[in-house]
């Protein structure tokens, strides 16, 4: 059921409820030893789902993944190389 | 983030978003978006999934800098600039084909927008068709490759120059491979007064044909190899390149991406990588990119 407003004129930041995390077949993961929390990742990430957190003096990124679509790029532009990229359990094929 | 949600329906590991959010970040909010048809419409501004958290406007493909050239008119007339910057987010295709006789009488006139040029090369959003930033070589469904067609036979249009020949404050490239660079760019455009033009090449994975990282990895190496330089242009002038140490040959771009794989196997194809090497060394000299040793 979509509700039309008057003028059709869309609300803000509704995107947010279409979660598109399961586009993806991989998904991120963090090592928070190694991550300096230098925001590379934040600022690069094209699905905005890092978010750079501060706790106990220590910075590091932490991800949405309701919303990351798994392209890599945080893994790849990751100075400290403490993100990897990992296949998610569904998409695991045992070959014999 | 607070102008630019995720959820938004862009490929994984499309520039445009990348570009978008951190233009955004810049003006703090502080814009009226004007949008013209293309990807980033698509997968932002569909009715009841809009991802934009700042004022919005969509218009027709051609004349996205007239709407923007109307609002900041309509700003001034009510005393109310103060409010924002108008900010125009257009594919290659509206700026360099169909919107480009408007967005000259817009740079005419001097109107105060900031007028962003998302390139990714060719009409990516009705499957990759060429425009005129298309450059030289690349296979589209309308510069298919075969026995008689090496892809596109035209160079790139230089936008940049024929913005600077326009007379306006301000003119740079910038790419989505380097988000500091678009930040920087686009805080330095807001100190002019006038019609600022910023050309962000953006990657498309789908047209390209790379994958979900491939983008961004596409995008640093055409600064690299120096086919897409980065520049500024205040006035006129050239103030500031990004200088490029160890320039790495064009076929490692080349290579790398699904539209330009037939140059290797392509009796002309040869003859275009070199001309494309040579067009990246004429970019070099023209801008001097290359660092130069002692």
């Amino acid at each position: 059921m979509i509700e039309i407003t008057i003028g059709a004129i869309s609300k803000p930041m509704e995107a947010k409820k279409i979660k598109t995390g399961d586009w993806g077949t991989e998904y991120p993961v963090v090592d928070i030893e190694k991550c300096s929390g230098c925001k590379s990742c934040e600022m690069f990430c094209p699905d905005l789902c890092v978010e750079v957190v501060k706790e106990n003096r220590k910075k590091y990124a932490v991800f949405n993944y309701d919303y990351c679509k798994g392209c890599g790029v945080c893994a790849f532009v990751c100075p400290e190389d403490a993100i990897k990229m990992e296949m998610k359990e569904i998409y695991k094929l045992e070959v014999e | 983030m607070k102008y630019f949600s995720a959820g938004h329906g862009a490929c994984p590991g499309c520039g445009l978003p990348i570009a978008v959010k951190n233009v955004l970040q810049v003006l703090d909010g502080k814009c009226f978006v004007v949008n013209s048809t293309g990807c980033l419409e698509i997968i932002s501004s569909q009715y009841g999934k809009s991802a934009w958290g700042v004022p919005y406007i969509h218009s027709l493909f051609e004349n996205a800098a007239p709407v923007a050239a109307g609002i900041e008119a309509a700003l001034k007339a009510l005393g109310r600039k103060d409010e924002g910057h108008v900010v125009v987010f257009a594919g290659d295709g509206a700026t360099a084909d169909i919107g480009f006789g408007c967005l000259s009488g817009v740079m005419d006139r001097n109107h105060d927008i900031i007028y962003i040029c998302l390139d990714n090369e060719a009409y990516q959003n009705t499957g990759h068709q060429q425009s005129g930033l298309t450059p030289l070589g690349e296979a589209t469904t309308t510069t298919p490759v075969g026995k008689m067609m090496p892809g596109k036979l035209k160079n790139k249009k230089d936008m940049v120059s024929i913005a600077v020949a326009h007379g306006i404050p301000y003119v740079a490239t910038s790419s989505s491979g380097f988000p500091a660079d678009i930040r920087r760019k686009v805080k330095r455009a807001l100190e002019f007064e006038g019609t600022k033009y910023i050309q962000i090449h953006s990657p498309c994975v789908t047209g390209w044909g790379v994958d979900g990282k491939g983008g961004v990895i596409a995008a640093k190496l055409a600064v690299e190899t120096g086919l897409y330089p980065l520049v500024e242009f205040e006035y006129g002038k050239l103030t500031r390149v990004r200088k490029i140490k160890d320039r790495k040959p064009v076929e490692e771009y080349l290579k790398m991406q699904r539209r330009f794989r037939h140059l290797f196997k392509h009796p002309m194809g040869k003859q275009i990588i070199e001309e494309l090497q040579r067009i990246a060394d004429e970019n070099t000299r023209r801008y001097g990119l290359d660092v130069k040793r002692k």
